[in-house]
């Protein structure tokens, strides 16, 4: 009976498995025990300085000013509303970086491999300065170097309704009328009629080979009927047109240089290293793949849309989520050109106001982790649904 | 998982540091070094500036050396950590400096919520706005519809917004990061107006290519009492730093400067400057500090209206008017409580 036991207790710690456990629960209980005294310890230490904590400042008014805001905002919002605020302009910034860099990378990365000469010599000096010079510094570059050369507000290039100076580009600012609603059912209507289009000339086509424009249709259908609703509705738009004032030129919808620098500087920076991606994924293509398209009769448009990029792409895609990871997060370098985003508006302005920095870097690295991860699920979708096609 | 993991290591990092710096008394840890680690600016002409040598001054700077010509005897036993708006409360919090002395205003929330204690006031300021001339502004009530540069982290971004808001005017705000790159937006011409506290605009204006081209407006839009901040807790410590100020606006006031205070503490009769100087008694002891230690303070660094001259007045670029920091016995506020 006893030996029975004894020996049942030697197999249970004698197996791998369940030591294996054992380890995982104690290094557990290690770590959250240490997180635990951390927290405690800084929480103590904290209110024994008499440094305010927890998340209540959050529903104060902030009282400071923001230069660029997508949603209303004035000084008599939260700072709850004004870390949103931030929020949206660090998105926009990378959103809008990602897709503008991808661009210049895809179209840098084939002149680099262009058969004329200067296309392809310049496509390497655009690669080597941009990615070999700091980022910050491009941005001081493009922001009191370029930009700071237009003219002041006074002698604006004026084209039409448009203004362009040192503080901006002007343009009208469209306000939708009574009216408005017919044009955005119309607009999802035709949304929908080219989604069902695509769809069935792409069966067709599986079906019978046939091939149809649809790409091009559901473009013309979409322009067409928003363009019938909104004379329908008789064009509920009016426009708040920009005018020149004292100092500035005021009204319509500008466009601020720290957001034109901040873009500029992350697109161009970014793309640089897109297009070496790019130019590795192509060369990654034997050679043979395209004869052997070509024998088969395949155009040159066709052999690269259907042979040479879905294989360039297995290659491509991977390295071309580190470089959109550190785009998102290269944006807060703005913050050193007067761009009001997160780590400008929270570590800067909230952070000094309320004096609380744990609370504030702490949502501003929550912040940044969530963005990364979102672009890093959306790629590792992406790059799952590419290599999927081999066979 | 990843930003988590972030978290948790700069709350370590925080804790760490925080528990190391707060509890033992600044005045012991400061004799053990040998030193006062002084947070500064990173480059304010008149208040904390570095040469081209590395060696600071201004009147911010002078407070440290006061503070360390009191517990040393030696005005030199400082080091300088210069520090941005943004940081420099973190700074003092953890420890990293024993005294915060950086043009920093006195308000009730610094005062209250962060853990901090300001101690005397060493200048008198208040929030103004810089134009260019050939805007032909001139009052701040013109301003409405322009474009305001201003440095981020500072009380100053809650006073221009506060104006403005106040007066009903409509104004677009450009937060850079640091003074510097403020000043060259506005020097650029990305902004109209330029706003800081009065003394800084003076002090950034001799930084500009032509500083007679740009105007400071007649307008104080705000109250800013500037001074050397210390943690909340260590009384002696404040003691210390507030004292060592007090000690030079009563010596303007009995009119001992670094030139005669050898000669009339050995002279003297009058036996508020006997206890002053040290001569008699032993106010030192009462702080921890050496029996001549106001003497010293005096001595290497000397009285206030000294320090003002040196680093402010009409010898030097910045050149600003005394004003409101003149003594009170000459229309001023500046005012201490007497060493007795």
């Amino acid at each position: 009976m006893s030996e029975k036991t004894t020996s049942s207790n030697k197999s249970f710690l004698n197996d791998a498995a369940n030591r294996a456990l054992i380890f995982q629960i104690v290094l557990l209980a290690v770590v959250v025990f240490v997180g635990y005294y951390l927290f405690s310890n800084l929480q103590a230490n904290l209110s024994d300085q008499g440094i305010s904590t927890g998340f209540a400042f959050l529903n104060q008014p902030a009282g400071f000013p923001v230069l660029l805001h997508l949603i209303d905002y004035t000084e008599a919002d939260t700072y709850g509303r004004a870390f949103v605020v931030a929020l949206i302009n660090t998105v926009v910034i990378s959103l809008m970086g990602i897709v503008l860099a991808t661009i210049i990378g895809v179209i840098m990365g084939l002149a680099r491999l262009s058969n004329n000469w200067l296309v392809a010599r310049l496509a390497t000096v655009y690669v080597e300065t941009l990615r070999n010079i700091p980022l910050l510094l491009q941005m001081f570059f493009w922001y009191f170097a370029v930009l700071a050369t237009l003219p002041i507000p006074k002698n604006s290039i004026i084209f039409g309704d448009f203004f362009l100076n040192k503080r901006g580009i002007y343009s009208p600012n469209p306000i939708t009328q009574d009216g408005f609603s017919v044009v955005i059912a119309g607009f999802i209507l035709s949304l929908v009629a080219s989604i069902a289009l695509i769809v069935w000339a792409k069966k067709r086509q599986t079906r019978t080979g046939l091939w149809f424009p649809a790409y091009w249709s559901s473009l013309g259908i979409i322009v067409v009927i928003t363009f019938l609703a909104l004379a329908v509705a008789g064009f509920p738009i009016e426009f708040d047109l920009p005018q020149k004032s004292r100092f500035n030129v005021t009204g319509g919808m500008v466009l601020p240089p720290e957001f034109v620098a901040v873009l500029v500087a992350l697109s161009t920076y970014t793309g640089a290293f897109i297009a070496e991606i790019v130019r590795a994924g192509i060369l990654s293509v034997n050679w043979g793949q395209t004869e052997a398209a070509r024998s088969l009769g395949l155009k040159d448009s066709l052999t690269q849309r259907l042979i040479v990029l879905p294989q360039a792409l297995r290659v491509i895609i991977p390295p071309l989520t580190s470089q959109f990871l550190n785009l998102a997060k290269n944006s807060s370098l703005g913050a050193a050109i007067a761009y009001p985003e997160l780590v400008a508006v929270v570590m800067g302005t909230t952070l000094n106001q309320t004096g609380q920095a744990i609370e504030n870097i702490g949502l501003c690295m929550l912040v940044y982790g969530t963005l990364s991860l979102t672009i890093s699920v959306f790629m590792n979708w992406y790059n799952k649904k590419m290599s999927l096609t081999e066979r | 998982m990843k930003s988590n993991v972030g978290k948790l290591l700069s709350t370590a990092a925080i804790a760490a540091t925080i528990s190391a710096g707060a509890m033992a008394a600044t005045l012991d840890d400061v004799k053990a070094k040998g030193f006062i680690q002084c947070g500064v600016s990173q480059g304010v002409p008149g208040f904390s500036n570095a040469d081209s040598d590395g060696n600071w001054s201004g009147i911010d700077v002078d407070a440290c050396r006061a503070t360390a010509a009191a517990i040393f005897g030696d005005a030199q036993k400082v080091k300088f950590t210069p520090l941005s708006a943004k940081e420099r409360f973190t700074a003092l919090q953890s420890g990293e400096i024993d005294v915060l002395s950086r043009n920093t205003t006195w308000t009730y929330t610094r005062d209250t919520s962060l853990g901090l204690d300001f101690t005397a006031v060493n200048f008198y300021d208040g929030q103004g706005f810089m134009v260019r001339k050939d805007l032909g502004v001139t009052s701040a009530m013109d301003l409405d519809g322009a474009t305001v540069c201003t440095e981020q982290g500072t009380t100053t971004e809650l006073n221009m917004a506060d104006f403005f808001r106040k007066h009903k005017l409509s104004y677009v705000p450009v937060v850079v990061q640091k003074a510097d790159e403020a000043l060259a937006a506005y020097a650029s011409g990305r902004c109209d107006v330029f706003t800081t506290d009065k003394s800084g605009l003076a002090a950034h204006r001799t930084k500009l290519a032509s500083p007679n081209a740009h105007v400071i407006l007649d307008e104080t839009i705000s109250k800013e009492p500037l001074g050397p901040v210390v943690r909340h807790g260590d009384n002696q410590w404040k003691d210390i730093v507030t004292w060592a100020m007090f000690v030079q606006v009563n010596a303007e006031e009995m009119g001992i400067t670094s030139k005669n205070v050898a000669k009339i503490k050995s002279e003297t009769i009058d036996p508020g400057v006997k206890r002053l100087l040290g001569v008699e008694g032993d106010m030192g002891a009462q702080l921890g500090l050496p029996a001549d230690w106001a003497y010293n303070i005096i001595a290497k660094v000397g009285n206030y209206g000294e320090v003002f001259e040196r680093n402010l007045g009409s010898t030097t670029p910045v050149d600003l008017p005394r004003g409101i920091n003149k003594l009170w016995t000459e229309g001023g506020v500046m005012y201490a409580p007497p060493v007795r």
